[in-house]
């Protein structure tokens, strides 16, 4: 098995497993969400789902920001990109991300001028080699990415820049966590926090899901042992009662998140009433968009967007999949009609999402896992 | 766009003390440090970035682990150090 094939502490990995079977009360099922598209893709990779006890099933969040960019969002760029004069930049991410008519990668192969970029500031170079021209940045992702935005504009200010603007699809993590706390469809028993976007915010924004709902919450690192011991806290909590906020991710996550990338955001942009999350629907105070003082780097200001909402195709069920109510696999078009190579869904499109990782790593079942770990 | 990667901080631009050159699974290329001004890192010393920002600084043994994650991921850490290796924002 990988994990065991790989992974140099295969013996501390069992013996965590062990410590976490042990916390399960009899008869009791528990839930355990990860926010982070990243965890997703270590559960998957390494098969931590077949190390627990049968009584504790992982529920993949929301926290896949390519993912939950709602179809909409996607028509409006395309729109934008189609203007005269217009250079779009975009994330690579984001290219194969289909709107009801077609993607980034489609519309570049029929003559739009779309640019893949690794970085914000590549796009603003862009827009100081291109005078004439007018270049827009697909500005995605949760606060992980939003500081990298709202450096560039303020860069941009600084140089006096006329022809770079951003269209904001920034989104926040705490909002959607509430949204799914507050759904009727799904009984979770704890949080595995996401690890980077924690670096920008800290810890502090979960304590609501402490305080308020009761349900312990671990920030956690990217290693399968990161994982495990999160998952060990978690059920700590549980077993004594107890429902706090954690940080196993300290060796990289200060507990007051960085000071400069918070002040950058909230110097340039602010949240939106309500933003449309791909399977989550509106959700208040869920996004940013710009400031009124950035208006000329505001692209939705500068530029006619349609904002026409568009509902998702009829055999995709990333909303679903989004909220964990439903597993990649029991997805109607999972692996048939959509997959990584023809994705009808977000969640198949970005390496991070649900079904992508499960596509990729999931072959094994538990039965056949249990086996080879075993020999 | 997602995924943090380490790298190496190896230089500081003379006249744009917010821009590092680092070194990033042999890769080097300029990144913005501006995020880091309480805690300003110093050659040597390595960084998580995200999308050419430094995000948090790491001592080596995260940066270690961190790559060993990075390169277990496969496709999706090609496609960010190939996007990385595009990079020019200097």
């Amino acid at each position: 098995m990988r994990f065991v094939d790989e992974y140099r502490d295969a013996d501390t990995a069992h013996a965590l497993a062990a410590k976490i079977a042990d916390l399960c009360e009899p008869g009791r099922q528990y839930k355990l969400m990860e926010v982070c598209g990243g965890h997703t893709h270590t559960i998957y990779k390494h098969g931590l789902e077949d190390y627990l006890p049968e009584a504790i099933t992982l529920v993949h969040g929301p926290g896949c920001p390519v993912c939950v960019i709602p179809m909409g969002r996607v028509d409006d760029a395309m729109h934008l990109a189609a203007e005269p004069d217009v250079i779009m930049t975009s994330f690579g991410d984001m290219m194969r991300v289909p709107g009801s008519a077609g993607s980034f990668f489609d519309a570049k192969a029929q003559g739009t001028d779309i640019r893949m970029v690794y970085s914000p500031l590549d796009s603003l170079k862009i827009a100081r080699q291109n005078p004439d021209k007018r270049v827009v940045f697909m500005a995605i992702g949760f606060e992980t990415t939003a500081p990298s935005t709202a450096m560039t504009v303020l860069r941009a200010a600084a140089e006096g820049l006329e022809n770079f603007s951003v269209f904001c699809n920034h989104v926040t993590i705490i909002p959607a966590i509430k949204a799914i706390l507050d759904s009727p469809d799904l009984r979770l028993d704890g949080f595995i926090g996401p690890g980077h976007v924690s670096t920008v915010i800290g810890c502090r924004p979960y304590e609501f899901i402490a305080a308020d709902y009761g349900k312990p919450v671990v920030v956690a690192g990217f290693e399968p042992l990161d994982i495990l011991q999160s998952i060990y806290m978690l059920m700590l909590q549980l077993s004594e009662r107890r429902s706090e906020v954690e940080n196993q991710y300290s060796r990289v996550v200060p507990w007051e998140g960085n000071r400069a990338a918070l002040m950058a955001i909230g110097e340039t942009m602010e949240l939106r009433p309500y933003f449309e999350w791909r399977g989550l629907g509106f959700i208040s105070h869920s996004a940013l968009r710009m400031r009124h003082e950035y208006a000329a780097f505001d692209a939705e200001l500068l530029f006619k967007v349609p904002g026409v909402r568009v509902a998702d195709p009829k055999a995709c069920q990333c909303g679903e999949v989004l909220k964990g109510v439903l597993k990649p696999w029991e997805c109607k078009v999972f692996g048939t009609a959509c997959t990584p190579e023809t994705p009808i869904g977000t969640c198949m499109v970005s390496p991070e999402g649900a079904c992508a990782a499960y596509y990729n790593y999931g072959r094994l079942t538990r039965t056949r896992v249990k086996e080879a770990s075993r020999s | 766009m997602c995924l943090g990667i380490p790298g190496e901080v190896i230089e500081f631009l003379p006249d744009q003390p917010d821009l590092a050159r680092v070194d990033v699974s042999g890769v080097r290329r300029v990144i913005n440090v501006g995020l880091l001004v309480d805690e300003p890192p110093k050659p040597g010393e390595w960084v998580l970035i995200h999308v050419g920002f430094a995000l948090s600084k790491i001592d080596e043994e995260e940066a270690a682990s961190a790559l060993a994650f990075l390169e277990g991921i496969g496709r999706a850490y090609d496609d960010e150090l190939a996007a990385l290796a595009e990079s020019r924002i200097e």
